[in-house]
């Protein structure tokens, strides 16, 4: 059980994905103008990536690694090279799924999502998630923990830029920062806190 | 065709004009991520025009016969499908690289300067032209991560390429080396800072302030 825990601190927290592993900046800086969008899309990221990695684990296990069929009398047969167009059709899957779903049950939370549902099929940070998924073998049960440990991470993260942004919308900038600039220093000043998460990592 | 096209200008718009890294806000991640030595930086910056080039290529060539409907997903397939050739090539003769780039040439599939691209010009041009665009802006991308690549290994380790350029305080030099250079923060700061250069360069680029601040009163006598 400590083990999921410690898994989940990190994957939120040391490897933050949008401030330690830059993944899903696109979305991060575009959608951080203010807190209420940033938390929405926060809040799809945790529900998509929850769902996507155990998803794609099992897809991966079952059908893609090597030796995977070796039941059927092919123990030679090797499809991992798929794995990134399985895992894409698989996002794009769960994407639209969810979508259908809170059309059909809570309308009022789909409309407030609006635009961010459909961006994020081709968001990095989910992709990544998969990917990460492959390169470490975590089980079932620890890809779960992870999706959502990376979600609540990157949920975290937007949220408070998002805090920090409209504030900022009322300082006196020079014209070549305004925007993205500032987006950018203040992402890596977060991205400084949020090293000291990996200090104390390191000194356990 | 009666309109001519200006090859020269689709070409070189994307370099810093219209760059698609800091004005267009695409491609983001990968930008930053794998510029810790310059070496990592130039490979990301070829795959990347390769993949972006050629998509480009195949997407306009068939872009009569892609329904609208499911245009995302066929382009994505055909993207990842390219995506997977580079990074087998990479993981073949280029082993030591691959590992170090690790997941960020997967992350090519989902990178959204591929699909701005191929969205907004492969898809309404001949091939020829979108080719080109594809070029100018995968330089463009490069030319960043080159930039930013170049400047964390000069920093961080006084290396260029892997080869010592600033002498080190240890072995007798005179250059401390600043690891912050190597941890993501900076990464984060040299792009805001060239965004700030850039823009302040071409004010045009700048944004409208979102408030303007009220007159401030006059003091009473």
């Amino acid at each position: 059980m400590t083990g999921l825990w410690d898994l989940f601190v990190m994957a939120a927290f040391v490897d933050n994905m949008p401030l330690t592993l830059f993944l899903g900046l696109c979305t991060f800086l575009a959608l951080s103008k203010r807190p209420g969008s940033a938390l929405g899309l926060g809040v799809a990221m945790i529900g998509v990536l929850g769902v996507t990695v155990p998803l794609n684990n099992l897809i991966y296990n079952a059908l893609l690694a090597p030796g995977a069929w070796s039941w059927a009398g092919y123990p030679d047969l090797d499809l991992s090279y798929l794995a990134l167009i399985a895992f894409i059709g698989v996002i794009a899957a769960a994407v639209q799924l969810l979508e259908m779903v809170l059309d059909r049950f809570f309308p009022e939370i789909h409309r407030a999502f609006g635009v961010f549902l459909p961006l994020l099929t081709v968001q990095c940070a989910i992709l990544a998630g998969s990917l990460f998924m492959v390169e470490r073998s975590y089980t079932l049960a620890e890809s779960a923990v992870f999706g959502l440990g990376s979600g609540v991470g990157f949920a975290v993260a937007v949220t408070m830029l998002g805090a920090i942004r409209s504030r900022l919308a009322y300082a006196d900038l020079p014209a070549g920062l305004r925007g993205l600039g500032i987006a950018f220093v203040l992402a890596g000043l977060m991205s400084l806190g949020f090293a000291s998460f990996a200090q104390m990592a390191a000194a356990q | 065709m009666a309109r001519t096209i200006d090859y020269r200008k689709i070409l070189t718009e994307p370099l810093i004009r219209q760059n698609p890294v800091t004005l267009q806000i695409l491609g983001i991640c990968s930008a930053l991520a794998v510029t810790t030595t310059l070496a990592t930086a130039v490979t990301m910056s070829v795959s990347l025009t390769v993949v972006l080039t050629l998509s480009a290529g195949v997407i306009s060539m068939i872009r009569r016969h892609i329904p609208d409907t499911i245009r995302l997903i066929v382009q994505i397939v055909i993207v990842a499908s390219l995506v997977i050739v580079i990074d087998q090539l990479l993981q073949a003769y280029f082993a030591e690289i691959s590992r170090a780039l690790s997941v960020y040439v997967g992350l090519i599939t989902t990178n959204c300067l591929v699909l701005g691209r191929t969205e907004a010009f492969a898809r309404h041009n001949a091939p020829g032209p979108a080719m080109v665009d594809a070029f100018g802006n995968g330089l463009g991308y490069s030319l960043i991560l080159i930039i930013i690549g170049g400047l964390r290994e000069l920093f961080g380790k006084g290396e260029l390429f892997g080869v010592q350029v600033l002498p080190l305080a240890d072995a007798g030099g005179w250059f401390t080396p600043l690891s912050l250079m190597l941890l993501a923060p900076s990464a984060f700061f040299l792009l805001g800072l060239l965004v700030w250069a850039i823009r302040s360069l071409l004010p045009e680029q700048a944004e409208a302030p979102e408030h303007v601040p009220p007159l401030r009163a006059e003091p009473a006598e």
